[in-house]
């Protein structure tokens, strides 16, 4: 029970850090001070207490679409388990569930760039809806590998059961954690897929969805992008991480510090990398399916 | 027939016949009552659909000629799914075709229909030519026509009989790749013609490869192979086309084959988990493929009326034309939303149950016992999920393209929400696509008790086996929770508007000073970096305008995607067996005489051979 209290603790509260951790990261290796830690916080709070501006061409989806993509990242945050913890909600079959409540959010996420009838929203919509070609058979991959590992289909056993396995199976675990650290990056939209900090580059997917958002709707959009980075890589982290020592008062610590390190490297992978040109990103998230593929294959030979 | 869905076995009734083979035999077994309801309901909501969208007084040639076949249609399709004799099932399967063919050229003025026409006459009757080789099989090998499971059959003759149920019953279902008729009568057919097509009588393709495969006696492992293979490339190039179209029928015709692609899967899953005698892939595989008969019966129904209403109001069928008209049609644009996130197999909505089940299923064959075929097995999960990130993307087009942004000709200003009694066919079937996705625990009983007259298998009877490989019930919670969070969602975002309200503003246009609604994304545009992927299936023809010169002159550009079986190989096909056979117009010259002397020599050579 405390468990689940400290899980939906950590997942309502801990995101935003992360987005500052990367942008200190970054800060750091370009020699600047940088925003503070907590400026995601800033901003979400005064972005809540503004009002919005509408375009006239949009309907209920532009309104609808921020607050079903919150709701479906933070039921698919009860459904991955953090740290040693059990997830929240489980149950056979979980995983697809999980998977595929990223899917809804990118239905109205997409569907709402499309309803300002902006040409250059609608160029972001596409190019999301074409990279989730590739990352989700990666994603599926993955889970393939790691429901064989584990005989179970539950997110919550096949993540932890990964922790203690022989050495003839880590080597598809490295595979397929190399092609879901770059499924994150992509379904996150950093660098080298996306760059978020810019705002009028022609190579942007995330950004370029949520223009016309303003005031609260964009709070709740820059809150349910950085969750989105918490949940993946709370899934990703138990792929990666060593084994936890199922002491409460020292794994859930050590899980806050794991999801620093990991924020910690997506900032270095942003600093020392150039973001791709567009047309080159397929290739680099073909690369994230085969590895997953091989994993796979590895597995069953 | 309540009997029959509580389980107390089959009712079954024969009545004297004057052909000199079959009987006229039916009964009503679970699946042929899963299968009837489908039967029942979508043409029902149909003709009262049709009602308003094909007024008498509009079209006084063919409002006659649509309500008999229409009916005829419905009826034939509710005896196909109770025949138990291979004659009467041909006799009615005949009527099916045929008034589907009456019911689907109701604007035969129109060349694109005839044309269509034909290739569905064609095709569905090639697809009875193997059905009537498959009955002429299934006589040799039983004795009768009866349909009653058989107890033994040697393997050959029992894969040739499913190879040619597979085949004839394919071209029904449209399969990949026989599916050539699909797009074009889908397309042409009136929108509540179009809607019992895809939503029914695909299905009964489908029914015909569950109960071929029910009578036949346990196959080995190629026979599920194969389904999963054709299933699997139905999906994946069916979805690919269907992103490619312009036109909303022939998107959503190529979304059907995409659909009963997945259904292939399932019974794919099915028949291996019964060649390898594991309950767990009978019960998932068939169980998630039956449940998403009804599922995309639901969708693809209220899919086709939702285009329907839009194409009775625009008169265009092109979403590049179309754009904005959720301001103008807010029902129709809300109905069709639930659609499109239904059909994309997104959760809280219907059709995420059934392929979780089918999901849930291709997982399980990845243990040990099924060794390199399990692995297989595995890969159809990837698939079916690239398959499903596919439909996500065609979906949004279609949204997109016709309901959002600003309309992109003025003659959309004008248009509103259709009559009642065209909006009532599509909130029922919404309500069923939310209520199945919310308690999706309702349609088990039912599915059980088909599965288990499917399979016959000792360890599935009388248990309620779903809820023990696949946990409904939590779906169903979790699917719950969802909709109370955003609900409250709502709640406070309602609060946070009347405290602060919103300023309107135009959208943001770029630095464009006068932006027009022509610089929108297009559907096409949206899609173009997929189609180019998929170039090496679709070939696209790109028509690019060069640009040159400081004032270039007005030009266009374009992207054309054919159907690459139906343009590429078929029709050149016929052609040449065309241009073949008219050597042999040579012995049709049309007189009476000739002809009877055909008969007397043919008969005269018979009656030589026979006496030998």
């Amino acid at each position: 029970m405390l468990d689940t209290v400290i899980h939906v603790i950590l997942l309502l509260v801990m995101p935003p850090l992360l987005i500052g951790v990367i942008n200190k990261t970054k800060a750091w290796f370009g020699g600047r001070v940088g925003p503070p830690l907590l400026q995601l916080y800033y901003d979400i709070f005064k972005l809540m207490r503004k009002s919005m501006v509408l375009s006239d061409t949009t309907t209920w989806i532009f309104v609808a679409a921020p607050l079903v993509t919150l709701a479906a990242v933070l039921v698919a945050g009860l459904l991955v388990p953090l740290g040693h913890a059990h997830a929240p909600i489980s149950f056979v079959g979980d995983l697809i569930l999980f998977a595929y409540l990223f899917g809804l959010a990118r239905f109205l996420t997409t569907a709402a760039a499309l309803d300002t009838g902006s040409s250059f929203e609608g160029m972001g919509a596409s190019r999301e809806v074409t990279f989730a070609c590739f990352s989700e058979p990666a994603l599926f991959f993955a889970f393939l590998v790691l429901a064989k590992i584990s005989g179970s289909l539950t997110l919550s056993d096949i993540l932890r059961a990964t922790v203690d396995v022989s050495v003839t199976a880590s080597a598809p675990l490295i595979l397929i954690a190399i092609g879901l650290f770059v499924v994150l990056l992509a379904e996150n939209c950093r660098i080298p897929v996306d760059d978020p900090n810019t705002h009028l580059e022609l190579t942007m997917i995330h950004e370029v969805m949520v223009l016309d958002h303003s005031g609260p709707l964009l709070g709740v959009i820059l809150y349910a992008a950085s969750l989105k980075l918490f949940v993946l890589g709370g899934v990703l982290l138990h792929i990666i991480t060593p084994s936890y020592a199922a002491m409460r008062w020292f794994d859930w610590p050590l899980f806050m510090v794991q999801m620093v390190c990991l924020a910690a490297a997506v900032g270095v992978v942003e600093s020392v990398m150039a973001r791709l040109q567009m047309r080159h990103v397929p290739y680099l998230l073909v690369f994230a399916l085969i590895s997953c593929g091989f994993g796979f294959l590895l597995l069953i030979r | 027939m309540w009997q029959v869905c509580t389980g107390a076995g089959s009712q079954f009734i024969q009545l004297p016949w004057f052909l000199p083979w079959g009987h006229f035999s039916v009964a009503a077994d679970p699946v042929s009552i899963f299968f009837l309801v489908p039967v029942f309901i979508i043409p029902t909501l149909g003709s009262l659909y049709g009602w308003e969208y094909w007024k008498h007084s509009d079209h006084p040639q063919s409002g006659r000629r649509i309500i008999l076949s229409y009916g005829f249609l419905a009826g034939a399709m509710a005896l196909v799914v109770l025949a138990r004799d291979g004659v009467l099932f041909l006799i009615v399967w005949e009527c099916m075709a045929v008034s589907a063919y009456f019911a689907a050229t109701a604007e035969e003025n129109n060349p694109d229909v005839r044309q269509a026409g034909w290739v569905y006459l064609i095709a569905t009757h090639m697809g009875t030519l193997c059905l009537l080789a498959m009955f002429a099989l299934w006589r040799h090998a039983t004795g009768s026509f009866g349909l009653e499971a058989a107890q033994a059959i040697p393997g050959g003759l029992a894969g040739s009989i499913f190879v040619l149920a597979l085949i004839g019953f394919g071209f029904k279902a449209g399969l990949m790749p026989v599916h050539v008729w699909l797009p074009g009568a889908h397309a042409n057919a009136p929108s509540h013609v179009s809607a019992v097509m895809s939503g029914v009588m695909l299905k009964m393709g489908i029914y015909g490869i569950v109960r071929m495969t029910a009578l036949l006696p346990i196959g080995e492992a190629w026979w599920g192979a194969a389904l999963l293979v054709v299933g699997a490339v139905s999906a994946m190039v069916g979805i690919a086309f269907a992103m490619g179209q312009r036109d909303i029928k022939r998107l959503l015709a190529y979304s059907s084959i995409e659909n009963i692609g997945i259904v292939a899967m399932g019974l794919g899953l099915a028949l291996l988990g019964r060649s390898f005698g594991r309950p767990e892939l009978i019960a998932l595989g068939l169980g998630g493929a039956l449940f998403h008969v009804w599922n995309h019966s639901l969708f693809k129904s209220l899919l086709f009326f939702n285009a329907g209403a839009v194409i009775h109001a625009a008169h265009t069928r092109d979403m590049d034309r179309l754009g904005g008209l959720a301001k103008q049609m807010p029902r129709v644009a809300s109905l069709f939303f639930a659609g499109a996130v239904a059909i994309s197999a997104l959760p809280p909505l219907n059709g995420f149950a059934g392929e979780w089940l089918l999901y849930l299923g291709f997982f399980r064959g990845l243990d040990q016992s099924m060794g390199k075929a399990g692995a297989a097995v595995g890969l159809a999960a990837v698939v079916l999920a690239s398959v499903g990130a596919m439909v996500l993307a065609c979906f949004v087009k279609a949204f997109g393209s016709v309901f959002l942004g600003s309309p992109r000709s003025d003659t959309m200003r004008h248009i509103n929400d259709p009559h009642r009694s065209m909006l009532i066919p599509m909130v029922l079937l919404t309500a069923g696509c939310l209520g199945l996705g919310l308690v999706p625990m309702a349609a088990a009983p039912m599915l059980e008790k088909a599965v288990q007259a499917w399979s016959g298998s000792e360890q599935l009877l009388n248990i309620s086996f779903l809820a023990a490989f696949a946990p409904l019930p939590s779906i169903s919670a979790v699917g719950l929770l969802f909709v109370v969070i955003v609900a409250a969602f709502i709640a406070v975002a309602i609060r946070l508007i009347q405290t602060n309200p919103p300023c309107k503003a135009p959208t943001w246009d770029c630095g464009y000073s006068r932006p027009t609604a022509r610089i929108q994304y297009t559907g096409t545009s949206f899609v173009q970096s997929l189609v180019r992927l998929f170039r090496f299936v679709l070939l696209p023809k790109f028509i690019n305008p060069a640009l040159r010169g400081y004032f270039p002159e007005r030009t266009q550009f374009r992207v054309v995607i054919i159907d690459v079986v139906l343009d590429r190989f078929a029709v050149p096909l016929f052609h040449a067996s065309g241009r073949f056979f008219s050597s042999l117009r040579i012995m049709q010259q049309g007189h009476t005489h000739l002809y009877l002397m055909y008969i007397v020599s043919i008969v005269l050579i018979l009656m030589m051979l026979g006496s030998l």
